[in-house]
């Protein structure tokens, strides 16, 4: 009877680490880590032909997020700002239909470029924990520093002490 | 026939135990992790369970006043139908 008893808790017990698996994911982007090469995500859209020795903000969003949409015009004004001092931004979309990406775009109308994530492989890789997502990346292609979520004012204001820091920072 | 019973016993009780692997295996797959990429279907007004706020206000004040009690369904007020 003893034996039935730890053989059920054994069960149990690997039952539950099973459960536990997808919760835990292995790698995601984070500070410290170098930005993955997004040329080898086979991403939709035309990405900036030069990106070595610039400050990047890269950013995950969806049409359907609502946060996403509040996050854009503030993006549009920081390209206004930062863009010839070096700062590129580069939105990813993780839309799964292709028109619902365009028609976002075509109300937003930013000048910075967007391209489409649409296997989803990028942001599985980046594995975000919030939509939008922004990573900050600095002149010598490190994440430096990860935004989850946008929180109006508040996080704009940290993207211009952050930028403004990598920008006066040297690149390789 | 001693044998033959253990073995019945033994055989009864394995089968237990495959059934009992079974049915935890069985109940893990009812899990899934939604990532937030993949909340697409999920941020879908349609999913939402008050989308008309307005309308629900309306419902839950006919609501509170038939039922001649206050507080029903998270609205204040009395149960006479004057607010």
């Amino acid at each position: 009877m003893c034996r039935h008893n730890s053989f059920i808790v054994r069960a149990t017990l690997v039952a539950f680490l099973l459960l536990l698996l997808p919760v835990f994911s292995i790698g995601s982007l984070k500070q410290g880590d170098r930005m993955p090469d997004l040329s080898s995500f086979k991403l939709e859209g035309r990405l900036p032909d030069k990106l070595q020795g610039r400050v990047i903000l890269l950013d995950f969003w969806a049409s359907w997020c609502g946060p996403c949409k509040l996050s854009f015009p503030a993006m549009e004004k920081l390209n206004q700002e930062y863009e010839k001092k070096g700062l590129t931004i580069i939105a990813v979309s993780v839309d799964e239909k292709r028109e619902n990406m365009e028609r976002f775009l075509k109300e937003m109308k930013v000048s910075f470029p967007t391209v489409r994530d649409a296997q989803q492989k990028l942001v599985g890789a980046a594995d975000v924990q919030a939509m939008p997502t922004s990573f900050l990346i600095d002149r010598t292609g490190k994440v430096r520093y990860v935004h989850d979520g946008f929180y109006g004012d508040k996080t704009v204001k940290k993207y211009h002490e952050e930028i403004e820091q990598l920008l006066k920072e040297g690149g390789r | 026939m001693k044998s033959f019973t253990r073995a019945a016993s033994n055989s009864v009780s394995r089968a237990a135990k495959l059934l009992v692997v079974a049915a935890l295996l069985f109940s893990a797959t009812s899990c899934a992790v939604v990532k937030p990429w993949q909340r697409e279907t999920l941020a879908d007004s349609i999913m939402q369970p008050d989308r008309d706020p307005m309308g629900s206000g309306l419902i839950d004040h006919v609501y509170f006043s038939r039922e001649a009690a206050s507080g029903g369904r998270s609205v204040g007020g009395g149960g006479c139908g004057c607010n």
